[in-house]
């Protein structure tokens, strides 16, 4: 069978069914995430842990006191980076955890001082 | 979706008893310690960490480069490459990840999403293979990424003084070169300390 082309589906019709945008959407958003982006858990999520399932708990769970980094929900959901991004990405977009991406900038003087004597300080 | 700048807020948040996201926004800041095979990087993540250093597998097609080549699918969808992390509490706001680089020099695509944003880089160096930590030099080199060379002493290596050793990898005579043990937190902390001063020393006024 060949392609069809858009308009020889009539109107209507999509040749990309609607979960697959919708999964595309969401896998862009999490590609792009830092793997140090934070996330912790909002009182939302908190209020909803009942509804959700598997892994989402377990992340909503895990970053309820302390924010984690999406490289340390992967690692403790024992999940791949990847697939951490997404479900971090969709938790977020629920309302069920607050995300703080950083910049992919360099860190500027500043932060570079204030971790400077930080680590002078151990 | 614009996904930054999500924290809700940045004052004291609606309910006083999460201690979440009603805090300030954290400052996660990384470096990136590389090297070759087995010279102490997952040593040096584990010695400065405060938590057991965790590992992570990341897939080549979890990753956002772009990698358009279709001669690449095949590896896209078989490559698994682990990485290990560690995490240090600078104070109360700014968190310290500490990423080793994957072994294998050929994941280049893994070095690229952690170094993206980093203060910088330590590249761990055995002296007896030196030549191992050619790739890493050249890459942070390339990159324009903050490195000290960090000699880590092993049992049995001969002694070579800083000289010897810019002159083997042909370094910058501002890069520093450090001497630590990788078992001991405080002189790995010490590299971290160099690390930060020479990207200060680097970064724009």
């Amino acid at each position: 069978m060949k392609r069809p082309r858009d308009h020889e589906l009539g109107p209507g019709r999509r040749v990309v069914p609607a979960y697959a945008l919708v999964g595309g959407r969401t896998h862009s958003v999490g590609a792009d995430l830092p793997i140090e982006a934070m996330v912790a858990t909002t009182p939302e999520g908190l209020r909803s842990l009942t509804s959700l399932r598997f892994e989402q708990r377990e992340i909503a769970l895990l970053c309820r006191r302390t924010p984690q980094s999406i490289a340390e929900v992967a690692a403790r959901v024992k999940v791949p980076l990847g697939v951490a991004r997404v479900l971090v990405s969709d938790l977020t977009a629920a309302g069920h955890l607050a995300l703080h991406v950083p910049s992919t900038e360099r860190p500027d003087r500043a932060i570079l001082e204030r971790l400077l004597s930080g680590l002078r300080a151990r | 979706m614009d996904l930054s700048g999500y924290w809700p807020n940045e004052g004291p948040g609606p309910t006083g008893a999460l201690d979440g996201p009603d805090r300030p926004a954290p400052i996660p800041v990384k470096v990136v310690v590389a090297g070759g095979f087995g010279v102490g990087k997952t040593t040096f993540v584990g010695s400065v960490s405060e938590i057991t250093p965790l590992t992570t597998e990341a897939n080549m097609t979890d990753l956002s480069a772009d990698v358009d080549d279709t001669a690449l699918v095949a590896a896209k969808t078989t490559t698994t490459v682990a990485l290990d992390f560690g995490r240090l509490t600078i104070d109360e706001q700014m968190v310290l990840y500490l990423f080793g680089t994957p072994g294998q020099n050929r994941f280049w695509f893994m070095w690229d999403d952690i170094s993206r944003g980093a203060v910088g880089a330590v590249v761990l160096v055995d002296l007896r293979r030196i030549d191992d930590c050619f790739a890493a030099v050249d890459y942070f080199e390339d990159r324009g990424v903050p490195f000290v060379v960090a000699v880590n002493r092993f049992d049995g290596a001969a002694h070579h003084d800083d000289d010897e050793v810019r002159d083997a990898l042909a370094l910058d005579p501002r890069i520093p070169i450090v001497h630590l043990d990788a078992r001991t937190a405080g002189s790995c902390t010490d590299a971290l300390i160099h690390l930060v001063e020479h990207a200060l020393d680097l970064a724009p006024q």
